[in-house]
């Protein structure tokens, strides 16, 4: 993984590009954007309506978002809207770190008696329909006298995002062969150094596709955590699920609108960070 | 990529720190209310808590099942208040769910309208106040459909105009209610006779019926996806002021009524200011508030003087001098249950 | 994987396990938070499902097959008939799989050659079209499904705009047709397809593809041979991702198939939050579903160890 490897590697792939390349895949990729895109130009389109229904165009109009910041609601949804942030970066960093030590025990060992069975108990949280999840927590929760609060709803969406972070960390991993540690080992790194050094950065682009499944279906969850919180404990879910029983209000696309734009800025400063501070070769 | 992960770390543990502040729940002054969805302004919230000095915390639920769900796995206790149904108060009742009080207990228990003092589902109002009332028939757009309209069949036997645009709403009690209505037929019934002819009505309506919808209800007849739907009467003026061409109807055949409810919950943990509440409640003023939020009907004498003048003059809420009367979804037992349980089974299977 | 194909197959530990004797460590957090926190809940739910159901929710402790017998016997409205098999919660079942099935396959359909491309973009801009995958799901699941609803309706804008470019002559109906279903129940996965196998693309070293094309492999010949066995891994994880939360989703079924026909999510649900209040029933119903995935989930790793081994 030197430089001249590297450039080496990169001049052949540019030499060799029409190999890469399969007709379609970008007129794929796009419809694909596309797909995902399209509804949410309705939610941006929408939360300027003037109109208080969704389906009747009213005119522009910026109430909607003067109402997020100044209505009744405003300190509901600010709460709502941290809470379930904070809580999906945490759920998703503990179940990434838990998975990743998980992939690792379960790639880079052989055959021994109950793999299976362990493949299947970290996945588990996928197979149990999250309705039973959620009532089964909660009689569990009150069994124990654990007091529902936020607490609760972490470790309840800690258990869930496990096989969301290990599958795709798992996959990475069993395209990695185990060659570079040997290597590492060999020249005696510790087994620690070779797992933080060689593996994890060659890991990374499965541990953040990993980290962001998490961190995207905690954010989402509603089913679970709305039966595990606490009581005066929203999230942005829970607290969107109630103010649309009566049809959804342009105020709600007002603040999914808002969300994209926190979600897109903090892409772009994570870029710009990762642009200015990272030099670290990758590899390929 | 390092800098993205300390910077996500330092994130987090301001994330932890906010957390371990944000769960303290104080014991002394405070009030826990488990309500519907979307029922009650923030404002009327706001203003009892300023009068009582009263912290209040509320979470919601979607249907009168899931509370009792919640509650029954274990959340009863956290809650002081809550807001059944009719038929749930009772079943809340039968299952020991509800504390009892005295009327002296409340200094505005005398505000409550007659006719909802001694009612079934709460004789003599031990356990329950009266929140709002409504009724659950169906609307059908006039720019749609033209003919008669009077009649329960237009959701379960359709004209063709009709058919494959009908939204009913998701909801057992309700539409099996009505559909015995359409039937002219006892509700809890054990009549095998009747019951078949309930099933093979239900059986042969679907087809006709676009989908189940309780939340969207307001939705697809603003939109005109739906040409007619079931639908609640404030739900329904709602749908009209979004600039629908609706009608509200009061089939000849009967409608349903319902009645929600404030209970006192079993082992309160503040109980005192669960009362305070209740009696808040009672107050005209705070409970026209809360009907012009939501369109209903209060239970409480003096409110009217205090609604809003198109609520007064809406005819969701003023139905015709011929209009039948409407009956309450009745609760049945247990093994009768279960057959209208299998009905609704069959029709969504 | 492919450097030690043919070492020890003996009892002797392969030399590319390299953290095999760290392994109870390295799960040990994996076991005991879902252990603690979910198998528990999970065996208290077993126990529920062979217990007495409570009239309008809970259970009361007497045994009880009613619920699988509920399950896999119909004995008639009233109750009094012979039983005979039941289908109806068969075909829920059925359907439900049918359902997943076609959403997992569009899926991978559309986010294969999208993981692809993305890998095959330079290093740096990479992260940034992942990013570009999961910024719409900042936005709540709900929301986007109405608004895909929207879009969708018999005149919403996506039938004006085919109409006015000419493409269809008539609206399609797409609303409260099981297509509308598998579309959303697609829209709600599509990452969980993406990452995963651009995460095990990523990997892949086109080098080989260098070589396939001097050896006169076509394109799609290399794509078929070389690429997809490479990155296997990751099209598993993305299908069962998609796949098993799909078999129990309600929400997308319900606001965009109209809720007419119960799917395994929603015939739980209603268990549990709707008026038949039947716990047990709820719990049986899930436990078959559990059962079922759960074997299917245990064949595929033991296969995969024997696999494994056998290299």
């Amino acid at each position: 993984m030197n430089r001249t490897h590297k450039g080496l590697a990169n001049n052949m792939s540019e030499a060799n590009l029409s190999i890469k390349r399969y007709p379609g895949f970008f007129a794929v990729t796009l419809f694909c954007l596309f797909l995902l895109y399209a509804p949410l130009l309705v939610v941006m389109v929408y939360s300027f309506n003037d109109s208080v229904s969704i389906t009747r165009w009213g005119g522009i109009s910026l109430r909607w978002y003067y109402d997020v910041f100044n209505g009744a609601e405003t300190a509901k949804f600010k709460t709502a809207a941290w809470n379930s942030i904070s809580i999906a970066v945490l759920a998703a960093i503990s179940s990434t770190t838990i998975a990743t030590l998980a992939a690792l025990g379960m790639i880079r060992s052989a055959r021994w008696r109950g793999k299976s069975v362990s493949f299947a108990l970290i996945n588990l949280p996928l197979m149990v329909p999250e309705i039973v999840t959620a009532v089964a927590t909660l009689i569990f929760f009150s069994a124990i006298g654990f007091r529902t609060g936020y607490a609760s709803i972490l470790i309840a969406h800690i258990v869930f995002c496990i096989p969301f972070a290990y599958l795709p960390i798992a996959a990475r991993m069993q395209g990695i062969e185990s060659i570079y540690e040997q290597v590492a080992m060999d020249l005696y790194a510790t087994r620690a150094k070779a797992f933080t050094k060689i593996l994890i950065p060659l890991l990374m682009p499965g541990i953040i596709s990993g980290f962001l499944l998490a961190f995207i279906i905690s954010l989402d969850d509603f089913i679970i955590t709305n039966f595990v919180k606490g009581a005066g404990i929203e999230t942005l879910p829970t607290a969107i699920f109630g103010a649309v029983k009566q049809g959804i209000k342009p105020n709600i696309m007002a603040i999914s609108t808002l969300m994209l734009l926190v979600s897109v800025l903090l892409v772009c400063i994570s870029y710009i960070v990762g642009r200015s501070g990272s030099i670290t070769p990758k590899k390929e | 990529m390092k800098n993205r992960f300390t910077s996500t770390i330092v994130k987090a543990s301001l994330a932890t720190a906010f957390a371990l502040t944000s769960t303290v729940a104080n014991a002394e002054g405070s009030l826990s209310i488990y309500h519907w969805f979307e029922y009650i302004p923030q404002e009327v919230l706001d203003k009892f808590s300023e009068e009582h000095d009263v912290e209040v915390t509320m979470d919601t639920y979607d249907s009168n099942e899931s509370m009792l769900a919640t509650l029954k796995a274990g959340k009863l206790g956290s809650y002081d208040v809550a807001v059944p149904g009719d038929y749930m108060v009772e079943i809340m009742r039968n299952g020991g769910l509800l504390d009892s009080f005295e009327p002296a207990e409340l200094s505005n228990f005398d505000n409550i309208m007659e006719q909802w003092v001694d009612v079934g589902f709460d004789p003599g109002r031990k356990h329950s106040i009266p929140y709002q009332w409504g009724s659950t028939s169906f609307s059908v757009n006039r720019d749609m459909y033209e003919g008669d309209i009077n009649t329960t069949g237009i959701l379960f036997e359709p004209p063709e105009e009709l058919a494959g645009k009908i939204n009913m709403l998701d909801s057992q009690g309700e539409v099996l209610a009505l559909a015995s209505m359409h039937l002219g037929i006892e509700q809890c019934n054990s009549n095998r006779d009747e019951l078949k002819a309930l099933n093979a009505l239900l059986q042969e309506a679907k087809p006709k019926w676009a989908s189940f919808n309780s939340d969207g209800a307001k939705d697809v007849l603003v939109s005109g996806d739906a040409a007619a739907g079931m639908i609640w009467n404030g739900f329904s003026a709602k749908a009209r002021n979004e600039g629908a061409n609706i009608e509200y109807v009061y089939p000849k055949e009967g409608l349903v009524v319902w009645m929600d409810n404030v209970v006192l919950l079993k082992d309160a943990p503040n109980r005192d200011n669960a009362l305070k509440f209740m009696d808040f409640l009672l107050e005209p003023e705070n409970i026209a508030a809360i009907t012009n939020f939501a369109q209903y009907t209060a239970g409480v004498k003096g409110v009217n003087e205090l609604l809003d003048a198109d609520l007064i003059a809406s005819p969701e809420t003023n139905p015709p001098a011929d209009a039948p009367a409407g009956s309450f979804v009745a609760v049945c037992d247990e093994e009768t249950q279960k057959l209208y349980d299998q009905i609704w089974t069959n029709l969504k299977k | 994987m492919k450097s030690q194909s043919n070492s020890q197959q003996n009892n002797i530990v392969p030399a590319n396990a390299t953290f095999h004797n760290q392994k109870n460590k390295l799960l040990l957090p994996a076991w005991l938070v879902i252990g603690f926190f979910l198998v528990v809940p999970v065996l208290m739910m077993l126990v529920y499902s062979f217990l007495t159901k409570e009239f309008r929710g809970g259970v009361i402790w007497e045994f009880s097959l009613a619920a699988y017998d509920q399950f896999f016997f119909d004995r008639g409205l009233f109750g009094d008939e012979p039983a005979k098999i039941d289908w109806t919660y068969i075909k829920i079942y059925g359907r439900s799989a049918l359902q997943a099935l076609i959403a997992t396959l569009l899926c991978l359909v559309i986010g294969f050659p999208t993981a692809y491309y993305i890998a095959t973009r330079p290093v740096r801009s990479r992260p940034l079209w992942v990013f570009l995958i999961t910024i719409p799901y900042w936005v709540n699941l709900l929301i986007r499904t109405v608004s895909m609803k929207f879009l969708i309706r018999d005149n919403g804008p996506l039938n004006t705009w085919l109409l006015q470019a000419g493409i269809i002559d008539q609206p399609i109906h797409l609303i409260n047709t099981n297509l509308a279903v598998q579309l959303g129940l697609f829209y709600s996965y599509l990452p969980f397809m993406v990452l995963p196998i651009y995460a095990s693309i990523e990997r892949f070293d086109f080098s080989l593809s260098e070589a396939a094309a001097d050896l006169y492999a076509s394109r799609w010949t290399t794509l078929r041979q070389i690429i997809l066995p490479m990155v296997k891994p990751g099209i598993i994880a993305g299908c069962i991702l998609v796949f098993v939360p799909s078999l129990g989703a309600f929400l997308a079924p319900d606001l965009l198939g109209g809720a007419k026909n119960f799917m395994i999510g929603s015939l739980i649900e209603e268990q549990f939050k709707g008026n038949a209040g039947n716990w047990p029933f709820g719990a049986a119903s899930s436990m078959i579903l559990l059962i079922i995935v759960l074997l299917v989930l245990l064949i595929y790793a033991r296969n995969e160890s024997h696999a494994q081994g056998a290299r």
